[in-house]
């Protein structure tokens, strides 16, 4: 059980998947101009993080591990992740049609998330079991939301203030996200 | 000379990293050391050269509607071959860079070379244009690698160059130094583009 908080605590605050280990950079900086539309892709993408590290790591432990096949890793994770993508988005579009409307932008943008393939390859490499797995990509992702809605805070002020012309955009977009980078340093004394 | 035209955009005007934005997890990660930058720049310059030449060779045989399963397949073929042979020759540099070579496969310059290039123009200006945007790719990771190094620890590929008297700034070589690094050096670029009219 403590090994489990270890794991969520881990992944939203210490390791935070985009402040400490850079991995959804793209929409985190896309995607962060106004709270609701971050709120919506953190939705989007804690759900399909969840699936995908429960489906990769049935894929990893019962058929390439099985048939020896780990060198196709990287192809067959990223197939089925484009796959799922394409399924979850039929499935809401299927059974709740609110949700689609909240959501569906998003579900096409996340399969170039790297913050996808990265949380399967993590749980292969840190070999988790399928609880752990499936633990940690539902918490990286909601770390992934976390840091999106807070830059998105964040830049909803910056609208009103004044910028030198050469930062506008991403450059000061990342000099927040550094300095948020730093507050979140402060978690790794906690363990 | 269109051929050298494609060739030569990728490193300044059409920068993937500084002025189209892409590729960002890679150049944020791997850049504590210029060696690394290097590395990975290069290791993505050989995805992009092959997946641009294959998916131009074959560009009138994939069918439309199932063009990107189709070059998301052949790019992850290239990077697991970029994954073996790094494995095998440069164990090092393989575990420094650790997942971020499978995840090569999602880096948004190869998909967007891809399908706004290679899919439409001949074999030999789409190997142009993918060399050209990997070494311009290369560049702004040497360049950030070398710069966060030397201020991390003041150190450059590994060769002392500010001296045993310099105090190491080692907040340059964490994730936050890297946001902050990559935003000066990005503000630093559009700066001189603005000044010199280079839009």
């Amino acid at each position: 059980m403590t090994s489990i908080l270890t794991i969520v605590f881990g992944a939203i605050f210490i390791n935070n998947f985009v402040l400490s280990r850079f991995l959804g950079i793209c929409p985190f900086l896309g995607v962060s101009k106004k709270v609701e539309t971050s709120l919506g892709m953190g939705m989007a993408v804690t759900f399909v993080m969840g699936m995908a590290s429960l489906v990769t790591w049935l894929l990893e432990y019962y058929v390439l591990f099985r048939f020896d096949l780990q060198y196709l890793r990287t192809i067959v994770f990223i197939l089925v992740i484009a796959a799922l993508v394409q399924f979850v988005e039929l499935v809401i579009r299927k059974v709740s049609p609110t949700l689609y409307q909240a959501l569906g932008i998003f579900l096409p943008l996340i399969t170039t998330n790297c913050a996808v393939l990265g949380v399967a390859l993590l749980n292969v490499q840190l070999e988790y079991n399928l609880l752990e797995s499936v633990v940690f990509g539902v918490a990286a992702a909601l770390g992934f939301t976390l840091a999106l809605v807070i830059m998105a805070g964040i830049r909803e002020r910056l609208e009103l203030v004044f910028i030198p012309k050469a930062m506008r955009g991403v450059p000061i977009a990342l000099i927040i996200a550094g300095i948020l980078s730093i507050a979140f340093m402060g978690f790794q004394g906690m363990m | 000379m269109s051929v050298m035209k494609e060739l030569t955009k990728g490193l300044f005007k059409e920068n993937p990293t500084f002025r189209i934005v892409l590729g960002m997890c890679p150049t944020l990660a791997v850049t504590t050391l210029a060696a690394n930058g290097l590395g990975m720049g290069l290791s993505t310059t050989a995805v992009l050269v092959g997946s641009n030449l294959m998916i131009s060779l074959l560009r009138k045989v994939i069918p439309d509607k199932i063009r990107i399963p189709a070059y998301i397949i052949i790019i992850a073929t290239f990077v697991t071959m970029v994954d073996m042979l790094l494995n095998a020759y440069q164990p090092d540099l393989h575990s420094q860079l650790g997942i971020f070579i499978p995840l090569i496969v999602v880096n948004c310059i190869i998909l967007g070379r891809a399908e706004a290039f290679a899919s439409k123009n001949p074999v030999l200006s789409s190997v142009a244009d993918g060399l050209g945007m990997g070494l311009g790719f290369t560049l702004s990771l040497t360049i950030l690698g070398s710069l966060r190094e030397l201020v991390a620890n003041g150190t450059l590929f590994g060769v002392n160059i500010l001296g045993a008297g310099y105090e190491p700034f080692k907040v340059f070589g964490s994730p936050p130094g890297a946001f902050i690094a990559l935003g000066l050096l990005m503000a630093l670029v559009n700066g001189l583009a603005q000044k010199y009219g280079w839009e």
